[in-house]
């Protein structure tokens, strides 16, 4: 991975107080000159339910359907950390002093695929109804921008946020690849008509989609970024399956599945293809890890939380368990080589993180032992979730019969698996962060005190928790922050242990080598608008 | 005969009330619904009650349960299955493609089941108690006995391994492309038409068996009939019957219940999307698969059931 | 459907010299009902592994061994071992105790409730018989699967929600075939004669009709066996049956065994062929029993 290279883009999030968007080529390393024509097959392990990007929450509506649109800035498509805004709709964009104002300067000359032009009306238009959602229209990221007071379009190509509180992840935000650019005409007529219809100013047109089967998609040959895309057409084929994306790739019937592979699809597919394929890897913006019910005795009790959590054998389970699981790296609350990710080095120091696993299997009996419950039994309830729930569960419950805790599993269909949960009808359970763009506020955000977010479902009240989410959130300098997301994870991991983290989640998507022009990042919701991709055939 | 059919049918009314209403609590009841699954399946951060509220409210989820269903019944009344509540499109637009794929699967397994099963009961009747007979008889249990999936796995495994080719991923409709449906579908229906075939096989043997002891059959023997003029002319025509039915109503099944093979075989019929509206909690899909499976297989039975009484008038009257 | 008499190799055997007797219905049934004996030896040995696993297992089914992971067949472990390092041939011995355990547990209370029922159903008769009827119809009009996933969706998995699950579909089928059979008993005349007697309806239920329908009930309950094994395995090949770690065969089958179906054959192969002889056991020896029992329910 070449992830380590990006923390000298560090600054990039708050440093950019003015900057001119890169014109992006899209040329991979080692650059080729493009070649145009051809269609992209890719599978999809997941449909719409509905066409609209604002309120849909599956990664089956941003694959077949973020080529359609334009945003108005997007994380940058040739950063393999998936956290560096550039603009897409807005060619530049500046910050007020105080960071209460972002103003956006779009592109002239944007057209809609019905041909008209795109101005800072239908921006306006799209972010309203994602910020301010009449009655009857669901937003569901709105709560990500709970700061921002009013949206302006002061001229046709000026756009303008007004803050009510400054905001260290403003640029990211505005970068998510959930808020397509509707048109305010259509808007204006009625709300729904993005639910099953599609104009945007993206890189291709719609063409078909057939229920329970495929997806197609054309080039649009207005689009503002002349010479893109290079494809002529996409298509997206449907597949509930995992195994049948496998398999899709590896008869050749699909070029790609932009989500993830497990390591063992990855083994098989690359055996069968060979130089055919290219795999490309980083780790993903999710993990597992598991939530004890702090109103449920003993996990009351520190000892006990930090002796579980000390019973985990990391490196270990990390090189196990990544040759069988979607797992891989030792993680504290960020993602490994993302800018406020803390470094190996330092992490090691957390409870349950050393290198030294006798040392710290003898601490953990010690303090079952101290908090009297040295023949701790207790029930696991874990998601019905194959990949990769089940590895996790069967690894983690046999860690903990290494410092004598017996440990029985109930497994809960998913669909219902949050009522438990959310009632607090458990004692031990697995529980998941994922996000679609890496980033403190949204990565850390789960573990504020359950008064304040109900998703927390360790049940626990932490003021100097809160307080550090706060000030984090806030944070005007880049040093700063990262500190502060330090101080939280260690108070969170090392000294409450709130949460038993288990390991990051490793994206593994195994591609043709025809596909020319596309970086795997941290997130599988990021990076699909396609108009950089090309075939090399 | 009128009378009878009359009955028959009135008879299929309370059943399929039964199944709806069944269909109806049971979703209910289990925990979680389809505007959870969707506006707060765990990946966004900021779940707003009030979405989820209006949510509901936009899908009638807010009216009391006697009011729902009798929204429900009035929609089917009219015919109309109602919308997905997970999509939002009508349900019969979300069925259409997957019922086409299930419906010709059903039908090549149950061409598969029958081509093995007549022949090898016939030979299993007529050699009573000879090696083959047994060979037959292992045979069709051993169909039996492999789980379907096992052995779907294993057929997969045998084309990638040995051969180098796997079987087209996606469903191409017969009149769209023949051979790449074909090409498709010929697999599951072999492994599940091989095991549904065993019951049948067992039937006609018998079946047969039953016949050959008949007297006239005897007579016929005896007479020195050419044996394959006795089989065909005679003991087949009563030895189908009851053939027919198990295959009848085996058919029904196999519309809405592969949902393992549909797995295996990365199919995208009606068990894998029963599979996903309950995942859902898309009650309105799920309720309609239901109806539409238990909707075939009632009918098969009362079609079954009117050949039996069209063939042996004594049923009419019992 | 005909009625039988008590009769035949099961039912007959009390009475003097207990032992010889039955060592010649076994001969006997040996003799004429090979492929039934061989049926009945495979169930046996089922048996005896299932009671004996800890002492024919090499390795501790659930302890891992990351060393170890997707090993081949060998002396350590004879038949490989699986994703986590856990020997497949221990896990395979410890789960033929699940297999067991819901295949009699979900085939006898299936088929014992569906008895009952279908005895009452016959026995009552009129509106009782009719509702009851109607009941069974709905509980037939769908498929089993899709019953046993409606039924773990409900209730969550685990292995006694999973017998549930199994059991509940069996219930109208046995009470089907049962209440035919009842029917044509209850109107023989000793149950007039019982009624006329003055004995109470349980009693003439448990005494006189209950016995009679024992040789439909027998048949079924082996035909349920097997089913339920199929189904338990089917089950959790959807991630809906017994849980991990847990050893049981559909679960050997599912996850990392399909993932790494070709490169770790083992992993797929072995479980699924303790599946495939264990149905086929109780089918041949269930197959036997009807014919020895009842030759009339030959057709099923």
């Amino acid at each position: 991975m070449t992830l380590r290279r990006s923390r000298t883009l560090a600054g990039s999030i708050l440093a950019t107080l003015l900057v001119a968007a890169l014109v992006m080529t899209g040329l991979p390393v080692g650059a080729q000159q493009p070649k145009t024509g051809g269609e992209l097959v890719f599978a999809v392990p997941s449909e719409p339910p509905s066409y609209d990007g604002h309120r849909e929450e599956t990664f089956g509506v941003i694959h077949p359907i973020a080529p359609h649109y334009s945003t108005l800035l997007k994380v940058d498509p040739t950063d393999p950390s998936g956290t560096k805004p550039v603009g897409d709709l807005a060619e530049s964009w500046t910050v007020a002093p105080g960071g209460l104002m972002y103003t956006f300067k779009l592109r002239r000359g944007v057209k809609f695929h019905d041909g008209s032009e795109m101005t800072s009306r239908d921006v306006k238009a799209s972010y309203d109804k994602i910020i301010f959602p009449p009655e009857g229209i669901s937003s569901s990221r709105k709560g990500q921008y709970r700061s921002v007071e009013v949206v302006e379009a002061p001229d046709p190509y000026t756009v303008r946020f007004r803050l009510k509180y400054p905001e260290a992840s403003f640029a990211l935000a505005v970068a998510s690849p959930w808020n397509f650019i509707y048109k305010a005409d259509i808007l204006g007529k009625d709300l729904h008509w993005y639910e099953k219809n599609i104009m945007g100013t993206g890189p291709f047109e719609f063409v078909e989609h057939v229920k329970g089967s495929h997806w197609v998609g054309k080039k649009f040959t207005g689009y503002w970024d002349k010479g893109k895309p290079y494809l002529d057409t996409y298509r997206a084929l449907f597949m509930p399956a995992q195994s049948a994306n496998v398999a899709a790739v590896r008869g050749e019937r699909a070029h790609i599945q932009f989500r993830s592979f497990s390591p063992a699809e990855r083994d098989s597919v690359v055996q069968a293809l060979g130089n055919k394929i290219r795999v490309q890897e980083s780790p993903w913006d999710c993990i597992l890890m598991v939530a004890f019910n702090h109103e449920k005795k003993p996990f009351d009790d520190k000892r006990v939380r930090k002796a579980l959590t000390l019973a985990i054998d990391r490196h270990q389970g990390s090189q196990a368990l990544s040759k069988i699981a979607i797992v891989k790296e030792v993680a504290g609350v960020q993602v490994p080589g993302t800018p406020y990710a803390t470094p190996p080095a330092d992490l090691e120091k957390l409870a349950g993180y050393g290198r030294d696993i006798n040392a710290a299997r003898a601490e953990a009996r010690r303090l079952l032992k101290e908090a009297g419950v040295e023949n701790l039994q207790f029930t696991f309830t874990n998601r019905g979730i194959s990949m990769p729930y089940e590895p996790l569960a069967i690894w983690l419950i046999d860690q903990w019969r290494q410092i004598g805790v017996h440990v029985q599993q109930v497994v809960i269909e998913a669909a219902a698996y949050s009522t438990p949960l959310r009632a607090g009808e458990f004692q031990v359970a697995m529980d998941f962060q994922c996000g679609y763009i890496v980033e403190p506020d949204l990565d850390i955000y789960k573990f504020i005190s359950t008064d304040k977010n109900p998703a927390n479902y360790g049940r626990y009240t932490d003021r100097v928790l809160d307080n550090l989410f706060d000030r984090q959130a806030k944070a005007t300098s880049v040093e700063e922050r990262k500190q502060l997301v330090r101080e939280f994870e260690k108070r969170l991991l090392d000294e409450e242990v709130h949460y038993l983290l288990t390991l990051q989640w490793h994206r593994i998507v195994p591609h043709s080598a025809k596909i020319k022009g596309w970086q795997i990042t941290p997130s599988h919701y990021l990076n699909n608008q396609l108009d950089t991709v090309w075939l090399d055939q | 005969m009128t009378r009878y059919i009359l009955t028959r049918l009135l008879l299929m009314i309370p059943t399929l009330l039964g199944v709806i209403v069944l269909v109806f609590v049971l979703l209910r009841v289990v925990p979680g619904d389809v505007v959870e699954m969707r506006f707060a399946s765990g990946q966004n951060q900021w779940v707003d009650q009030k979405v989820l509220t209006a949510e509901r409210a936009k899908l009638g989820l807010d009216k009391p349960l006697w009011r729902q269903f009798v929204d429900y019944m009035t929609g089917l009344a009219r015919l109309d299955l109602g919308r997905s509540m997970w999509t939002g499109s009508p349900i019969t637009e979300e069925i259409k493609l997957r019922f086409a794929l299930s419906l010709q699967l059903a039908l090549m397994a149950t061409v598969v089941a029958t081509v093995l099963a007549i022949p090898l009961g016939i030979v299993a009747a007529l050699r009573q108690d000879t090696w083959v007979d047994y060979f037959v008889r292992m045979f069709s249990i051993a169909g039996l006995a492999m789980p379907s999936f096992w052995l779907g796995i294993l057929l997969i495994l045998t084309l990638l391994v040995f051969f180098k080719w796997l079987p087209p991923m996606v469903y191409t409709p017969f009149w769209v492309n023949p051979w790449q449906n074909l090409a498709q579908l010929v697999w599951p229906a072999v492994a599940v038409g091989y095991r549904y075939s065993a019951v049948a096989t067992r039937m006609t043997r018998s079946a047969m068996l039953e016949v050959l002891r008949e007297d006239y059959i005897r007579t016929a023997r005896a007479k020195g009939l050419f044996q394959n003029l006795i089989l065909s002319r005679h003991a087949l025509k009563n030895a189908l019957l009851p053939v027919l039915t198990v295959i009848a109503l085996e058919f029904a099944f196999l519309l809405g219940g592969l949902v393992v093979t549909e797995q295996v075989f990365n199919l995208n019929g009606l068990g894998l999307l029963f599979v996903q509206a309950i995942a859902h909690r898309d009650y309105t899909l799920t309720q309609a698969l239901v109806l539409v499976v238990a909707t075939a297989f009632i009918v098969m039975n009362f079609l079954v059931d009117l050949a039996f009484a069209w063939i042996d008038p004594r049923i009419r009257y019992r | 459907m005909a009625v039988n008499p008590p009769a035949g190799v099961l039912t007959d055997v009390p009475a003097a010299e207990p032992e010889s007797r039955w060592l010649d219905g076994l001969r006997e049934f040996v003799r004429r009902r090979t492929l039934g004996a061989f049926g009945a030896a495979v169930i046996g040995l089922m048996v005896f592994v299932a009671a004996f696993a800890p002492l024919l297992a090499t390795h501790h089914p659930l302890a891992t061994d990351y060393g170890a992971m997707l090993s081949p067949p060998s002396a350590q472990h004879w038949l490989g071992t699986d994703a986590h390092g856990r020997d497949v041939y221990s896990r395979m011995l410890y789960g033929s105790r699940t297999a067991l355990l819901v295949g009699f547990g979900a085939s006898v209370l299936g088929a014992t409730l569906g008895a009952v029922l279908g005895v009452s159903s016959a026995y009552f008769g009129g509106k009782l018989d009719l509702v009851l009827q109607r009941f069974m119809d709905i509980f037939l009009s769908l498929p089993l699967i899709i019953l046993a996933l409606a039924v773990v969706v409900i209730l969550g998995t685990g292995a006694t929600n999973v017998i549930l699950a199994i059991m509940i579909p069996m219930i109208p089928r046995c009470a089907l075939v049962v209440r035919s059979s009842a029917l044509a008993i209850r109107e023989m005349p000793y149950i007039d004669a019982a009624r006329a007697a003055g004995y109470g309806h349980l009693r003439i239920i448990l005494r006189h009709m209950l016995p009679n329908v024992m040789a439909p009930y027998l048949i079924l309950l082996t035909a349920f066996l097997g089913q339920a094994i199929l189904a338990e395995a089917s089950l959790s090949f959807l991630g809906l049956g017994v849980q991990e770690p847990t050893a049981a065969w559909g679960l050997m089958l599912r996850g990392a065994a399909v993932e790494f179906a070709e490169a770790a054959p083992w992993m797929a192969v072995f479980p699924g062929l303790a599946i495939s002889l264990a149905v086929f056991a109780f089918n041949l020896f269930g197959d036997s029993l009807r014919d020895a029992l009842d030759p009339k329910l030959r057709t099923q």
